[in-house]
């Protein structure tokens, strides 16, 4: 689960980058000391109050630290990139550190912004981790949460759903068979583009690299994973531009079936699909909540009583988005 | 008794013998006429016939004088295996068959002369490519897709392609905007037909080549191009607008290219692009040849030359370096076109081919459009023998490290990867061109497959391969006016149209198992191999 916009616990801080780990006593300690040693200051811990009663059904991590430091003296009057830069080394740095000593994982430093991740039961996760409490101290706008991971391969945190990178989120249905081709063309894009844990890691990577690294809008994120055909562009008024795309980013052109759900800096959300074969996606909401969920039961829970007539069923050249103040916009390809 | 002469040549030394039954033999004529290598004639021949006319056997033995076919005991003449006389023969009295006691390869260099000839590599047998297979199939949660119904966008680029952040766009109301000229990229079918001259093919074939060319973009919609070949192209078609279905070649002889240079300011429409050929599979390290036998008067006034040998410099003139050609040729072609018309190269297959990828890859003026490699079992009209068979490199581990080491700088898809040299080798071209896009090409070039489909007998087991020497007897390699009437143009290019038809099918037929409607460039994934070597070598899954 990543949160973000957050609110009860971090309330205070939103401007300071939070670090979620599960990591071991020796783990904590590492990270402890490579904060210091780096100048990062601590200025908020919370750690979950977790419920071990017998029979839970999760391979729970010992610690669960989650800690806001404030940035570094010396980048008091640094750019908002070069604050960005330093958060994503000092997470890959920590990440670096706890997998090679096997102390624990460390899966986003981002200010507002919270992962949590646990291997097990998903009801029972939450049990653990009392989200079903309404307790107060976990509250966030904005909530991607997937409660299955990848099942084709070994079981590991990293590959756990939902991805996160510098402030992008993104957690999908589905597969991508051009996975090897994108790892082996994101690998030398950013160094912040590892793991490849799953292949739905390629799509966040995708998305972070058109909007934060080339700065592009983000309808043209479609036109990467999913070029159009070469007989349609030929009847585009923005052609040139369509097919220099698709040809110096072919090696990002995704394989599906899948569906992506995007959680964005500005706390928008977005989902769209794979070209040709479709996994299920479906957009709902009411005056308080829009949702995004691969299968519309998991809107019938959350959402009961929305008006289900309204409900998007997004098409496969399609992009729906949703922004802070609850608008829906889709637009085709 | 004569006194034996063991040096003698004898048709027991040469590498086919003829065998001639007289008993079928009707002395109609037709195999000697047919032969072009003058490897056999009618003679008589006194020989113990035992004969019985009546209505009750009544056997009489006679010595007789009775015609027969004979083969000559001549290296000059010698049989090539090509089986005219077999194919021409009413009453299938008269074929070759193979000599395994040949002592050709020792006969044949006398007067210190190397043994010359066409065709491809006859030593290399083996091909990594067959013990290749499609081992990662789409089922359950990735289906496969329909071969037949889905829409498959099956195009590999040609030119230089820019890095995403090179592209100089600008940003006006949430839309990006090109505001400056880019290199030319043309996307073209992944099959280019590659370069055979006219000259070292006759001009009915290289016509029924272009004929064919020409049916597959117009009527069936199926991109694909043409190398010229180095040797020019006719005026009347550069005029046409035919023409930019056509890649013109240069190479270090520059052969037709005073007639280019006159029909440019006549073009209707730009070439599909410029090869420049630095070396090729078949002879790496060495120029074109065309024997004088093929410099017919057409190919003369086509090149600008005499009749003589025409042979191609190793090299360039004045290329010293790859950073002088990419300065020289590359620019020079480039501006002749106005930087509208993509150019690429042409390479032999070497240990070094990484490194001039790698050179072209990082050259600073982003103006290399294409590298083509061309392997150990490319094709050629004329070699010498001992670089045929003895020189050159196998091109599919070569295709996988140059694409690797474009992976490794983040470079892949820039200098589009072309590969050739063996491909379609036992006639299935689209499960090696398949396999090779996986392994990291963008697409393949091939030429000898199609001088088979015109009808050339020539093959890897010693079989005809006398493209060299003007009497090719299906009148492909030859531009002797009797022998290239044997070639019906519109047969050969019929014949080239259908196979393209079938290897766009079976491409999809490959395509949709692995679930893919896009080329799957570098899907090293989809491909397991059963030798571990291979495997290992390719970076691919080893299965058993």
């Amino acid at each position: 689960m990543v949160m973000q916009d957050l609110y009860g616990e971090f309330a205070e801080y939103k401007d300071k980058p939070l670090l979620s780990l599960a990591c071991t006593q020796k783990g904590a300690k590492l990270v402890e000391d490579y904060m210091e040693n780096n100048s990062f200051v601590q200025v908020h811990e919370w750690i979950p109050k977790v419920n071990k009663q017998p029979g839970l059904d999760i391979k729970a991590m010992p610690y669960y630290i989650f800690r806001n430091y404030d940035y570094p003296d010396y980048l008091a009057k640094a750019s908002k990139e070069a604050k960005e830069e330093l958060l994503l080394s000092t997470r890959l740095a920590i990440r670096e550190l706890l997998e090679k000593n096997d102390q624990g994982y460390a899966f986003s430093f981002w200010p507002d912004v919270l992962t949590l991740k646990e291997i097990g039961d998903p009801r029972d996760i939450a049990t653990y981790f009392g989200l079903w409490n309404d307790s107060g101290e976990l509250l966030a706008k904005n909530i991607v949460v997937q409660c299955r991971q990848n099942t084709n391969y070994e079981i590991v945190r990293y590959a756990a759903h939902p991805f996160f990178i510098q402030g992008y989120t993104l957690c999908a249905n589905g597969e991508n068979t051009f996975y090897t081709k994108n790892k082996e063309f994101q690998k030398s894009l950013n160094k912040g583009y590892i793991g490849f844990e799953s292949d739905s890691q390629n799509f966040l990577y995708t998305l972070h690299y058109v909007l934060h690294e080339l700065k592009w809008p983000i309808k043209y994120y479609k036109h990467v994973i999913t070029p159009l055909q070469f007989e349609e562009l030929e009847n585009r008024p923005d052609q040139a531009a369509l097919q220099a795309i698709r040809q110096s980013l072919g090696h990002l052109e995704i394989n599906g079936p899948n569906t992506i759900i995007g959680m964005l800096p500005d706390n928008s959300m977005m989902t769209c699909c794979d070209s040709k074969k479709l996994r299920p996606v479906v957009v709902g909401g009411d005056e308080e909540t829009i949702a995004i969920s691969s299968e519309v039961c998991g809107l019938n829970v959350i959402l009961p009583d929305r008006d289900k007539t309204k409900d998007i069923y997004p098409n496969e050249r399609e992009v729906v988005v949703i922004n802070e103040e609850l608008e829906v916009q889709r637009w085709k390809q | 008794m004569e006194t034996m002469r063991t040096q003698e040549v004898t048709v027991n030394d040469l590498p086919w013998k003829i065998e001639h039954s007289t008993i079928r033999c009707t002395m109609c004529g037709s195999c000697v006429a047919a032969c072009t290598f003058n490897a056999i004639e009618a003679k008589m021949e006194r020989r113990s016939v035992t004969i019985s006319t009546g209505h009750q056997p009544e056997p009489m033995q006679q010595h007789k004088a009775i015609p027969v076919i004979l083969q000559k005991n001549s290296i000059a003449h010698a049989c090539v295996g090509c089986g005219m006389c077999e194919k021409i023969c009413p009453n299938k009295a008269i074929k070759p068959v193979r000599n395994l006691d040949s002592r050709y390869n020792v006969l044949a260099r006398s007067g210190g002369t190397t043994i010359k000839r066409g065709g491809r590599n006859n030593l290399i047998q083996e091909r990594t490519l067959d013990k290749i297979v499609v081992g990662r199939i789409s089922q359950m949660t990735d289906p496969s897709l329909d071969a037949e119904r889905h829409v498959f966008d099956i195009l590999a680029p040609f030119g230089r392609v820019l890095p995403a952040n090179k592209l100089p766009f600008a940003q006006e109301n949430g839309e990006l905007r090109l505001t400056a000229q880019t290199p030319p990229v043309n996307w073209i079918y992944p099959l280019i037909f590659s370069d055979m001259s006219i000259g070292a093919l006759s001009t009915r074939a290289w016509e029924a080549i272009a004929l064919a060319v020409g049916y597959l973009n117009e009527k069936h919609h199926l991109p694909v191009r043409m190398s010229s070949g180095e040797g020019g192209m006719p005026v009347n078609l550069m005029k046409s607008d035919f023409l930019k279905y056509t890649m013109i070649q240069i190479a270090s002889g520059h052969f037709g290219w005073n007639r280019i240079v006159r029909a440019m300011p006549h073009m209707n429409v730009d070439p599909a692009g410029i090869i420049i050929k630095i070396g090729q599979g078949a002879k790496p390290g060495d120029g074109g040849l065309l024997p004088a036998a093929k410099v017919a008067e057409h190919v003369q006034a086509i090149r600008g030359v005499p009749k003589a040998d025409l042979m191609s410099p190793p090299n360039h003139q004045g290329l010293y370096s790859i950073e002088e050609s990419v300065q020289k040729m590359f620019m020079s072609m480039n501006a002749a076109f106005k930087f509208r018309v993509p150019v690429a190269i042409k390479c032999a297959a070497s240990a070094t081919s990484v490194s001039v990828y790698n050179n072209l890859l990082r050259d600073p003026y982003l103006i290399c459009g294409g590298f083509f490699i061309d392997g150990i079992q490319g094709g050629t009209g004329a070699a010498n023998e001992v670089s045929l068979d003895h020189t050159g490199h196998p091109i599919v581990s070569k295709t996988r490290e140059c694409y690797l080491a474009a992976v490794k700088q983040g470079l892949q898809g820039q200098i589009p990867l072309w590969a050739g040299g063996g491909v379609g080798l036992t006639g299935n071209a689209a499960a090696d061109a398949f396999k090779m896009i996986c392994l990291g090409a963008n697409g393949v070039f091939l030429g000898k497959l199609l001088i088979q489909l015109c009808g050339c007998v020539g093959n890897e087991h010693g079989r005809c391969n006398a493209c060299s020497t003007g009497h090719c007897p299906t009148g492909i390699c030859t531009q002797d006016p009797r022998l290239v009437k044997r070639l019906d143009i519109d047969k050969a290019a019929q014949n080239i149209v259908d196979y393209t038809l079938a290897f766009d099918m079976e491409m999809r037929k490959l395509m949709a198992p692995v679930g893919n409607s896009t080329l799957p460039v570098g899907r090293s994934d989809a491909l397991v191999t059963t030798d571990r070597a291979i495997a290992e070598k390719l970076g691919i899954q080893y299965a058993c």
